[in-house]
């Protein structure tokens, strides 16, 4: 049986009612990773003794006959995610050989609504990059494309589930590391909103924007997953005490009357015309569907990157300074304890984190914070402004999620500022604490590439989002459609 | 912040962050980063004289939790991913005289 081509929702169906085991479920991934992960590399790490053994406790144990959201699903777990008992490299060789001594919370949530926790997938060192090529560990593959990256910062995520090695993944998003990699694998991938979900356990990139959210194949599943991760947590003090709603139940009262923004400054010279044309084509279903469409202005877009790469920057250097050879990770010994530190880090990280840490460490320097960060925090302040008011206009924003398609693997390594730039659509989200979805919504013709739509919420206004986006995918077919690996 | 751009000294930098660079990595560090804060130059283009920062999209004050014990992590695990320890504690070189 082809268990692994399941979406969340069939496959518990098939589990509640006693139609399949957890075991079979998990086997069947195990058989499709097994026939393709060899040439996509979303996987980093995984134990099938270790999984099975898991099946078979919600199988005997009744709980993926039970009730519980997840019961007896094998999900996958980003490396930046810490897992009692797996491995935590981040992605980068600094953490070689590491184990987690914890569950993060997200963790814990997945092991109470019953997930069998399958396996680690690559990312961008640290969760710094746009296509998973900062991996210490090799480049993950799109699945569509071989050649092409899928995205990143979190593309083994969003390459298993697009591929079918996976029926869920969780990865994290600080500037568009969630959306921009389900875009460019055609599958959906959640942003919840700062503070809605609780990020302990989390390895920290940017503390003012990394959030923790679900890859899944459609809509339905992300709002299962939305409810299992959300929530207040007292191990995270940005963690907002709000009450979780029925996501799924909210997924069917349609777009009609809802105002959906266009923002102008989202349709821009320089994009992908076939994606250009998908979003426009989306925009239509949306007005088919009984939306109203409003033009809006987001005037400070234009300076979303530079603010984000400060920002992030800064937080980033000081995040990782933790990695300094003590208590965990690798060690390379000098002449005395700062020695220690310089050389350790020196070998450890890549060139992507390197490059970001220096950068970071310049902008909070002596001489240069007013200039550069707080300069950077204030501009901040203008496009969460510029959100406010548009939210006054509308419900929800829609846009491309990404300027372009998946790039050829080794095509923007020799330009950083060129890769930052293909974030352009999704770091003034994380800015500005918004949540946001990317949904697929066409496909190039060629090379047959996938687009995303990116469906942009209030602040706690994951509702809405969901909606919009579910509206949309009852309309089309985009979301059925799978590589021919 | 143009003032900043001319002065940029990788090598003090670098000793900020604790980063041993190689000579071939600061060469190109330094020049990516010329270009990097060429383009984030245009956030001069803007009047931000009355604008408050922001350090946080969800501005929480005082988040306080009542002062209980809790369970922690046992040592064990904890020791075993260190890179050198011994009798629950993890081993440095020497930073006093």
């Amino acid at each position: 049986m082809n268990l692994h081509t399941l979406t969340v929702h069939q496959l518990r169906d098939k589990l509640r009612a006693g139609d399949v085991s957890s075991r079979e479920a998990t086997q069947s991934l195990l058989d499709r990773i097994q026939a393709v992960d060899g040439r996509l590399k979303a996987y980093l790490w995984l134990n099938a003794e270790h999984a099975l053994a898991q099946a078979d406790a919600m199988d005997r144990g009744g709980i993926a006959r039970s009730e519980r959201l997840l019961g007896g699903v094998p999900i996958a777990i980003k490396d930046v995610i810490n897992v009692e008992g797996q491995p935590c490299t981040c992605g980068s060789k600094i953490l070689k050989g590491h184990t987690s001594v914890y569950d993060a919370t997200v963790v814990h949530h997945l092991r109470q609504a019953g997930a069998v926790l399958l396996g680690r997938t690559n990312m961008d060192e640290f969760a710094m990059g746009s296509s998973t090529e900062n991996s210490s560990w090799g480049v993950t593959h799109n699945p569509w494309d071989l050649e092409r990256i899928p995205g990143g910062s979190s593309g083994g995520s969003a390459a298993a589930v697009a591929a079918d090695e996976a029926f869920a993944a969780l990865g994290s998003d600080t500037g568009g590391s969630i959306r921009q990699p389900a875009s460019l694998c055609g599958c959906v991938g959640f942003k919840p909103t700062y503070g809605r979900v609780s990020r302990f356990g989390l390895v920290a990139f940017a503390s003012s924007l990394d959030q923790i959210g679900p890859f899944t194949k459609d809509v339905p599943d992300c709002a299962v997953m939305m409810r299992v991760l959300a929530g207040h947590d007292r191990n995270d003090s940005t963690s907002v005490p709000q009450p979780v709603p029925d996501y799924a139940a909210e997924l069917w009262k349609g777009v009609k009357g809802l105002r959906i923004g266009l923002p102008k400054e989202y349709f821009i010279d320089g994009m992908d015309r076939e994606v250009e044309a998908a979003v426009r084509a989306a925009i239509r279903k949306l007005q088919e569907l009984g939306a109203e469409i409003v033009e809006i202005s987001l005037p400070h877009t234009d300076y979303a990157v530079a603010v984000y790469y400060l920002i992030a920057t800064a937080e980033a250097s000081a995040n990782l300074a933790r990695f300094d050879g003590v208590r965990y990770g690798a060690r390379v010994t000098g002449d005395d304890v700062i020695d220690m530190y310089a050389r350790t880090r020196g070998a450890g990280f890549g060139p992507e984190v390197k490059r970001r840490i220096i950068l970071g460490t310049y902008a909070l320097s002596a001489g240069y914070y007013d200039a550069y960060y707080l300069r950077a925090q204030k501009v901040r302040t203008l496009i969460r402004q510029d959100f406010e008011r548009a939210f006054e206009k509308c419900d929800a924003i829609v846009t491309p999620t990404s300027p372009e398609i998946a790039f050829r693997i080794g095509e923007k390594t020799d330009d950083p500022l060129r890769m930052y730039l293909s974030d352009i659509f999704t770091i003034s989200a994380n800015l500005a604490g918004i949540c946001g979805v990317s949904i697929p919504c066409g496909f190039t013709t060629n090379p047959r590439l996938p687009i995303g739509l990116q469906v942009l919420g209030r602040s706690f206004g994951e509702e809405t989002v969901l909606r919009v986006a579910h509206a949309y995918e009852q309309a089309t077919e985009w979301h059925t459609q799978k590589p021919g690996l | 912040m143009s003032e900043g751009t001319g002065t940029f000294d990788i090598s003090y930098v670098a000793h900020l962050a604790r980063m041993h660079l190689t000579e071939a990595e600061k060469a190109t560090i330094s020049a990516q980063l010329k270009d990097i804060l060429a383009y984030v130059e245009k956030l001069n283009q803007l009047d931000v004289s009355n604008v408050e920062p922001t350090a946080h999209a969800m501005p929480l004050t005082n988040v306080f939790r009542k002062d209980e014990a809790r369970d922690s992590i046992d040592p064990a695990k904890v020791f075993a991913n260190a890179p050198e320890q011994a009798r629950d504690l993890f081993i440095v070189a020497k930073i006093v005289e």
